[in-house]
């Protein structure tokens, strides 16, 4: 009996968890992308992300941020490198601050709509290159986000860190595992021809772990990216990315 | 109003190739996916680029179905004299584009 335990516990310790990434090998998306994929998202003037954020920049006057937050370009410097973060107590992502005015108007800046995605890419690109940074106050909710990660889940019994913590740079069908470091949402991606949020991807990955979707902007998804935002901290702000 | 972009060296040196670099923003809907309830989703697709310099044609694209959303386009022209490339994107659903960029041959 007590052989047996051992044998057990040595295959446990051997399939378990290899723990968090180490800083030094803390891999962006980016790194894992073909050459031409790299071209299309180094290319400021022509890239395809431009488009949303030329759009974002005529949002930005036409819906009267400018009047309260004056020109983006130094206001907005280095807001999206420490989001999610604590809004009057609560937690908030980036495009639940964005749309913060259009609140009683649900038919605008609905999630995952052209304008939003257009705005929140807009001003998270005024961070670019700065690292993440993650505000230690909201510990118990990362806490609740690290739990999400870690938590076996779905019709197939995953758990996200099966893939993004143990089994990175291997291959899932044609592609690489990536570290799931947000550093570029909004994201262009290739599969999808748009660009898209967090949450979209979010969905995507329990969609295919066979697990419970939650509604974008939903608390489980607002401190499952503080957690990844956490776990990428010091990395730096690559929005809007290009992925494949 | 459609969203594009061209990227035009604003200088070059007479006889010199020059890049261009054209994006047009465009879902590219090809005709052939359906919705979830199996209607034929209709197709909604650039059909051409015609690029002009100074009023002479100097580049022309057919776009067919199968291309990616927001088509990329980079070719290749002779900086002849200073002046402006105009482009003209026109496709389904009556979707006209029209850019222009100036050029300085030195």
């Amino acid at each position: 009996m007590k052989f047996c335990t051992v044998i057990l516990s040595a295959l446990v310790a051997a399939v378990s968890h290899a723990g968090e990434i180490p800083s030094a090998e803390r891999r962006s998306g980016y790194e894992f992308m073909s050459r031409e994929t790299r071209a299309m998202q180094d290319d400021e003037v022509t890239g395809p992300a431009v488009l949303w954020l030329l759009d974002g920049e005529a949002l930005w006057g036409k819906l009267g941020c400018a009047g309260c937050h004056g020109d983006a370009k130094a206001s907005m410097k280095g807001v999206a490198a420490r989001y999610p973060a604590l809004v009057d107590g609560k937690l908030v992502s980036l495009e639940q601050q964005v749309r913060h005015k259009a609140a009683p108007l649900p038919s605008s800046l609905a999630y995952e709509s052209r304008e939003l995605l257009a705005l929140t890419a807009y001003v998270a690109r005024q961070s670019h290159g700065m690292p993440i940074q993650v505000n230690e106050k909201t510990k118990p909710l990362m806490d609740r986000g690290k739990d999400f990660f870690h938590r076996r889940q779905g019709q197939l019994n995953l758990a996200c860190a099966q893939c993004h913590d143990d089994n990175w740079g291997k291959k899932l069908a044609g592609n690489t595992i990536p570290q799931a470091h947000p550093t570029g949402y909004p994201i262009y991606r290739l599969e999808w021809q748009t660009v898209g949020s967090l949450a979209r991807r979010f969905r995507n990955c329990l969609t295919g772990m066979r697990a419970e979707l939650y509604a974008p902007g939903s608390p489980e998804f607002v401190e499952l990216e503080l957690y990844l935002m956490w776990r990428a901290r010091g990395m730096k702000l690559e929005s809007p990315a290009v992925r494949p | 109003m459609a969203r594009v972009v061209v990227n035009v060296p604003a200088e070059a040196k007479r006889g010199e190739v020059i890049e261009i670099r054209t994006l047009a923003g465009h879902p590219m809907e090809t005709g052939f996916r359906r919705t979830q309830l199996g209607e034929l989703i209709p197709r909604d697709i650039i059909r051409s680029l015609v690029c002009t310099y100074n009023g002479v044609e100097v580049f022309r694209a057919d776009f067919h179905p199968a291309m990616a959303a927001n088509p990329l386009l980079t070719f290749t022209t002779v900086a002849a004299e200073s002046g402006t490339l105009e482009f003209r994107w026109t496709g389904d659903n009556g979707f006209s584009a029209t850019q222009t960029a100036a050029i300085k041959v030195l």
